[in-house]
């Protein structure tokens, strides 16, 4: 509980430079442990002071005080005293049993102090002045019995019902309150609506410091409970109604909207489960702590991929929750089993939590704080909204927006990454989200039926995705038995080819892929085999070459021997004739003439 | 209840009518009121009444029991039903009201 407290106060707007300063000079206060009203009064209520808290009927004021004295007995070691003006103490015992709070024990243990006031007016007859000194003596005894630092006044309006002169009655509420704020301890007091004014004999005039409303409305039969806080001397506090829920657990106030967007933003990405849709989204897939629209009309496989989302969360040893609007978590399983994806061990090892709730069942506000709690106890880093359009029923764009904002808001906050379908309505344009949301999350992606050849195929495409350079690109995905597959791309002459056009394209590119190698592998042969004819035509012309140049060169050496006989032949014969020398010179071709 | 917790018991002797006076102190309210009840019994009870005074002051855990939220409150616990008169009992008539004593007045004159 405590742990929850702290996380919670991390997502306090308190965190603002300008409120941060406010808040070291601010009243000291005194935390109620009732989850978000801490929050959103910074704190607590005043302490020391007396509260107000009205509402009408049935709206959980006398709740709200058992709450803030139960907590204060067992965690902040403030005894309490409660006094019932309106309840005997054995039914607000029993009353409060249901939430697991033994008040017989806190009495028994001194922690706590139930007196039950009782006045009926048919047995008294009012007969002089008097004053409320007997109620101050009851209080003040009860208080010192136990050393009290809380005090509750449960509905201390219903003495006047009890005891004529309304204006003793008065000035001695105002001594009252006097008196609760000397004695130092820090009182609730309740009170019932009145027309027109927030309690019916008007004590917001008597307790000035710190007036909390309490509502409960029902609208197109869906039942809302809020809170607000009209008013806090002296203090910031959240101004607008908070949504509250009293549950197995009590009271759990959601402050929802942080003023601030002041987010922390991570640069951690994170699988969507499905590797070439992580390639589209720059190749990592989603950043952590985003939030994730998946939008399409029904049966484009949406909750598939959410399902690879959370297995491969759950992979990761994420926590991760499933809300599902429209199907049982059985159905799920069972269905994300078909294409390979079995999450049934991941909810069996605690991983994954489904929690399926009709969205009619509660009010807007009721499954952001079911929400709310259930990521808390679970610590979920991962969670999935499955469809998110199932809310849109139950309030106008502008309530769902709201919640919305206000659910992405928290799950930033606490670097949750949030994974929502929206089914979006066949006819309408795809890139119209249903409530506007689109501009709330940092990711969108798109699932359309592609419908061309007479038959329909599943389209996916990146729309946006904030921080990231994702791919432009409209892939086709097929369901295998291991899960979504994105396929690869084929252009044809009318766009992406899908389907069969796009089986037939790959198989006509194979053929012609072959047909290319074919010839190919042709042309290679036919080169060798040139390559080969001419070495064959190279080495028969060398080889005559060398038989001619043999010859040749015999010939040669034969001229030459031949003329070298002829030489001498004509040198004997000139020195026969005993001719002059200078005929030596001549060259031997003239010889012969 | 027991008797040492009373601060004063007056006239012990009849248990016909047991009146229990609540007050906090000895405020004038207080005094009036003691003083106004001791009158009315005088004239309307002879001595068929026991007074019993308690001052919260002294025995606060005794508001709880009777119920007491206003001062001065007067409680006839006998006889029975209980009947509770708050204020000063300066308003004579009302007091016999709010006592059953209206009748038996009635009858006296």
């Amino acid at each position: 509980m405590k742990k929850l407290l702290n996380t919670s106060s991390n997502v306090s707007p308190l965190r603002a430079p300008n409120n941060g300063k406010y808040r070291s000079i601010s009243l000291p206060k005194t935390p109620t442990g009732i989850r978000g009203l801490d929050e959103i009064t910074f704190g607590g209520l005043p302490k020391g002071r007396p509260t107000l808290i009205c509402g009408s009927a049935g709206c959980g004021k006398t709740l709200l005080s058992v709450e803030f004295l139960v907590h204060g007995a067992t965690k902040y070691d403030e005894p309490g005293v409660f006094m019932a003006f309106e309840e005997t103490e054995e039914d607000l015992r029993k009353n409060v049993a249901s939430l697991g709070y033994d008040l017989k024990d806190l009495c028994d243990r001194k922690k706590l102090v139930i007196d039950h006031i009782h006045i009926e007016r048919s047995e008294i007859e009012e007969t002089g002045e008097y004053d409320l000194e007997g109620l101050f003596v009851r209080l003040g005894y009860a208080i010192d019995s136990i050393v009290a630092k809380r005090v509750v006044l449960d509905t201390i309006e219903s003495i006047f019902a009890g005891l004529p002169n309304p204006s003793i009655l008065r000035a001695e509420l105002r001594r009252l309150f006097r008196w609760l704020k000397d004695k130092g301890v820090t009182a609730i007091v309740t009170g019932e609506r009145g027309d027109g004014t927030l309690t019916r004999q008007g004590l917001e005039e008597y307790v000035s410091d710190c007036v909390i409303l309490l509502d409960h409305r029902t609208r197109e039969q869906i039942s809302t409970r809020r809170l607000q806080i009209i008013k806090y001397r002296g203090s910031t506090h959240g101004t607008n109604e908070y949504p509250f829920l009293i549950d197995e657990h009590g009271i759990s106030v959601l402050p929802i909207t942080s003023i601030a967007l002041e987010h922390k933003a991570s640069s951690e990405r994170i699988s969507s489960g499905v590797t070439r849709l992580d390639t589209m989204l720059g190749g990592k897939g989603y950043y952590r702590g985003t939030s994730i629209l998946v939008s399409g009309i029904a049966g484009t496989g949406k909750s598939s991929l959410a399902a690879h989302f959370v297995d491969a969360a759950c992979r990761r040893g994420e926590p991760c929750i499933y809300f599902a609007t429209e199907e049982s978590p059985d159905l799920i399983v069972r269905n994300m089993r078909s294409i390979g994806i079995d999450l049934g061990p991941w909810v069996k090892k605690g991983l994954l939590r489904f929690d399926a709730t009709r969205p009619t069942f509660h009010g807007l506000e009721m499954h952001l704080l079911r929400m709310h709690k259930l990521v808390r106890e679970t610590n979920a880093r991962v969670v999935v909204v499955d469809p998110i359009t199932s809310y849109i029923s139950l309030g106008d764009t502008l309530e769902v927006k709201s919640m919305l904002s206000r659910l992405i808001d928290f799950f930033k906050a606490h670097q949750i990454t949030a994974f929502f379908t929206s089914l979006t309505e066949g006819g309408s344009a795809l890139e119209q989200s249903e409530v506007g949301i689109s501009s709330l999350m940092d990711t969108w992606i798109l699932l359309r039926h592609i419908e061309s050849n007479g038959e329909r195929n599943r389209g996916i495409w990146v729309l946006k995705s904030r921080g990231m350079a994702h791919s432009n690109q409209i892939r086709e995905f097929v369901f295998t038995d291991h899960g979504i597959e994105l396929v690869d791309v084929y252009l044809g002459s009318a766009g992406v080819l899908t389907g069969t056009a796009r089986a037939a394209q790959e198989a006509q590119e194979k053929a012609e892929a072959l047909l290319r190698r074919q010839d190919l592998q042709r042309k290679q042969r036919n080169l060798a085999h040139r390559k080969e004819a001419l070495e064959a035509k190279i080495a028969a012309l060398r080889a005559e070459f060398e038989t001619e140049k043999e010859e040749l060169e015999k010939d040669i050496i034969e001229q030459e021997h031949h003329e070298g006989v002829l030489e001498q032949d004509r040198a004997a014969m000139a020195k026969s004739r005993k001719a002059d020398a200078s005929s030596n010179n001549r060259p031997n071709g003239q010889k012969g003439e | 209840m027991p008797a040492a917790n009373l601060t004063k018991i007056l006239k012990p002797q009849n248990d016909a009518w047991v009146l229990r006076l609540y007050v906090a102190g000895q405020t004038p309210k207080s005094v009036t009121a003691f003083a106004n009840l001791k009158r009315i019994c005088a004239e309307h009870l002879a001595d068929k009444y026991r007074i019993e005074l308690i001052d919260l002051l002294e025995n606060p855990q005794l508001a709880r029991g009777d119920q007491i939220v206003a001062i001065p409150t007067l409680v006839r616990n006998l006889p029975v039903p209980i009947k509770k008169i708050i204020g000063d009992l300066s308003n004579t008539e009302r007091v016999l009201v709010g006592l059953d004593l209206r009748p038996a007045a009635a009858a006296k004159r």
